[in-house]
């Protein structure tokens, strides 16, 4: 341990390594332990008056994760119907919203990869960032203001006569689906792309040679190769997506909430941060062992995805 | 089963670039047949319209007598063993050898059998459950040819399989490759541009230059009767005189050069002799063949200064400047125990015979382009 700080004083020089140093310590600890942490804290304390605050009242408590599982004592309910609602709505939500996502992203990432060339593959690739130079608030009002009733896409489909009265995207919630699926989707292709740009294209050709047609050439050497990507690529876009705000606030139908909105009701309208930890330390948790565990059905290694 | 291959007028391009011109080549069945050139040639390129990776702009390939136009790489009696073997890392060996008969719906107890007997050919036996990875070079190598063999090609293709192992190595895979082909009997189409590789194991050699073929022979009349300036200038080393030819008589030409007037075989393309009287004319001599005088008669004398020799064991290299010649001239003796009887800056006198010298028309030079 000794010879290896030695080695990393001396490879980077005291300046450059006292940087590095801080640096970590300030990312790691300040803007990623620390907030989680008060946040943890947080969710097991009782909503108190400042006053209390440090008094004999501030205890720790199990109340806010007994009322997101049961609702309040006054409730006839059994459990907490609305919340826990939401909240596998949410996650199963995310979840086809991440398969969607990848079912698009994968072609598109072979292709640029695999198939297109040199300024044309270039040429792509800035058409796919370029959107995402605008805002995610716009892009969601944009969204909205696209599949309203009155919007362009439902004017075109009437005037093309394939309905007579308007489609409500957004009532269905289609307009929160297509946002969602939108928001994240360069954190789909850009690591599968990274995964598949790797590939050796003799490999491909080989199985071809060999007999394969297309789709077992996928099967067995293109997807097995970019499994760390589609991992890396599904873990981010399932997360993010289970815990945005921005386009379910703006897309989403008045009847439909998303567990994230609940969080934030709690923080805002409620006034009770304790009880909107509570839900987001549930929610990272639950999305965390979610994502565990279907790594372990699919077999990945954490290792594997950083690579 | 095996397969002819045929190639028609074949051109290849890409764009204005010409890669194949007119190739017409027929290897016939169970042939060991070798593309010799330096990279650029358009080896690799007639290597992928065999196996169905592009097709040609013009011409027709035929495989076994069937057109291939149309067909792809999936679907032809061929297998491609690629230069960097391309094995697939994430299977096991057994699953890279059978991949062709996974593809063909063979249940696994089928496939294993026959990995099984692969294997054994390629002399891994037991070795099946490994990664591509925990191989050593030579055993990667008889991998990637174990699954080409597997899925029972007519034809299979070779593009330069040996280039990324050792020398040693590569000797022993020539031997090994060569075998292999015999014991399975089918044609080899084996792209190279090592002619070490080509001469030793080809039944027959198409030496490429710039996209055309300029001869296909046998490796002994490629090196002893090369028909153009550039597969004598490629294939093993020769010494190289320019002059005029003089005189023609019975397959000879004698050519009058800076360094004298010399006599030598009038070389011969799609049997005819090329050279006539008045036509500007390469001769060639190998070094092996070419002596000191020391009393004996030969057809040719050039005097020429010994710049200086080299020992490589089991040969002498003698270096001289010769007057006129517009390289250094070479000499290579055998080794027998004494030296190479010169002093260095001394003048001799160098002779060789008529039959071993190549005249050709003037034309490309494999070391000066």
């Amino acid at each position: 341990m000794k010879q290896y700080w030695n080695r990393f004083f001396l490879k980077n020089g005291i300046g450059i390594s006292v940087y590095l140093l801080i640096a970590m310590l300030v990312w790691l600890g300040m803007l990623i332990m620390l907030p989680q942490f008060f946040m943890f804290d947080f969710s097991f304390r009782f909503n108190l008056p400042p006053a209390d605050l440090g008094g004999p009242k501030d205890v720790y408590t199990l109340s806010h994760y007994k009322y997101m599982a049961f609702g309040s004592e006054q409730a006839t309910d059994s459990y907490n119907v609305v919340d826990v609602w939401v909240f596998v709505r949410t996650i199963l939500t995310a979840m086809f919203v991440t398969l969607f996502d990848l079912a698009l992203c994968y072609p598109i990432a072979y292709y640029l990869a695999h198939v297109a060339i040199g300024g044309w593959a270039r040429l792509m690739v800035i058409a796919l960032i370029v959107p995402y130079w605008v805002n995610e608030l716009l892009r969601a009002f944009a969204f909205k203001i696209m599949l309203g009733t009155t919007g362009i896409i439902n004017n075109f489909l009437i005037w093309l006569g394939v309905i007579d009265t308007p489609i409500e995207f957004i009532l269905e919630n289609y307009a929160l689906y297509a946002g969602l699926g939108y928001a994240f989707i360069l954190l789909m292709i850009f690591p599968i792309y990274n995964a598949i740009e790797s590939l050796d294209r003799n490999q491909i050709e080989a199985a071809r040679d060999l007999g394969s047609p297309w789709w077992r050439i996928h099967k067995r050497i293109v997807i097995p190769y970019a499994k760390p990507g589609i991992t890396s690529g599904c873990t981010m876009v399932f997360m993010l997506t289970a815990g945005a705000l921005a386009a379910p606030q703006i897309l989403g139908g008045p009847s439909s909430l998303w567990f994230t909105q609940i969080i934030y009701q709690w923080f805002n309208q409620g006034n009770n941060w304790q009880r909107g930890s509570a839900y987001a330390v549930f929610l990272l948790f639950s999305t965390i062992v979610i994502v565990l565990i279907t790594m372990k059905v699919f077999k990945v290694k954490l290792g594997e995805v950083s690579r | 089963m095996s397969a002819d291959v045929q190639l028609d007028n074949v051109w290849i391009r890409f764009g204005d670039f010409v890669a194949a011109r007119d190739i017409n080549i027929h290897i016939q069945e169970g042939e060991f047949f070798s593309f010799l050139g330096s990279s650029g040639c358009g080896k690799t390129t007639i290597l992928r319209a065999v196996s169905g990776f592009s097709e040609p702009s013009e011409g027709r390939v035929f495989i076994g007598g069937k057109d291939m136009a149309g067909i792809g790489p999936n679907k032809r009696p061929t297998a491609l063993i690629f230069q960097n073997l391309a094995l697939f890392p994430l299977m096991k060996v057994w699953e890279n050898i059978t991949f062709s008969l996974e593809v063909a719906g063979v249940g696994k107890a089928g496939r294993k059998k026959k990995a099984d007997e692969l294997l054994e050919l390629i002399a891994l036996s037991g070795q099946g459950d490994k990664l591509p990875s925990e191989l050593s070079g030579g055993q990667k190598q008889r991998v990637a040819i174990a699954r080409a063999l597997c899925a029972e090609p007519d034809v299979l293709l070779l593009d330069e399989p040996l280039s990324a192992l050792d020398l040693k190595l590569r000797q022993h895979m020539r031997t090994e490759l060569r075998a292999i082909q015999q014991r399975v009997g089918i044609t080899f189409i084996y792209i190279t541009h090592d002619q070490g590789e080509a001469l030793t194991m080809s039944d027959n050699v198409a030496v490429m230059s710039q996209g055309k073929i300029e001869q296909v022979a046998d490796g002994n009349t490629v090196y002893d009767a090369p028909e153009t300036s550039f597969v004598a200038s490629f294939v093993g080393e020769n010494n190289l005189f320019e002059g005029k030819v003089t005189e023609i008589s019975e397959g000879y030409a004698i050519v009058d050069t800076p360094s004298g007037s010399l006599r030598a075989r009038n070389a011969k393309h799609n049997g005819e002799y090329q050279l006539a009287v008045g036509d500007d004319a390469f001769v060639f001599i190998r070094p092996e063949s070419l002596k000191f005088v020391n009393g004996a008669t030969h057809d040719n004398q050039i005097g020429a200064r010994v710049k200086g020799h080299e020992f490589e064991g089991s040969f002498w290299q003698v270096f001289f400047d010769v007057k006129g010649a517009r390289r250094t001239v070479k000499l290579s003796m055998v080794n027998d125990g004494g030296d190479v009887g010169h002093d260095d800056g001394t003048d001799v006198k160098l002779g060789f015979s008529a039959d071993k010298a190549v005249a050709t028309p003037v034309g490309e030079l494999a070391d000066e382009t």
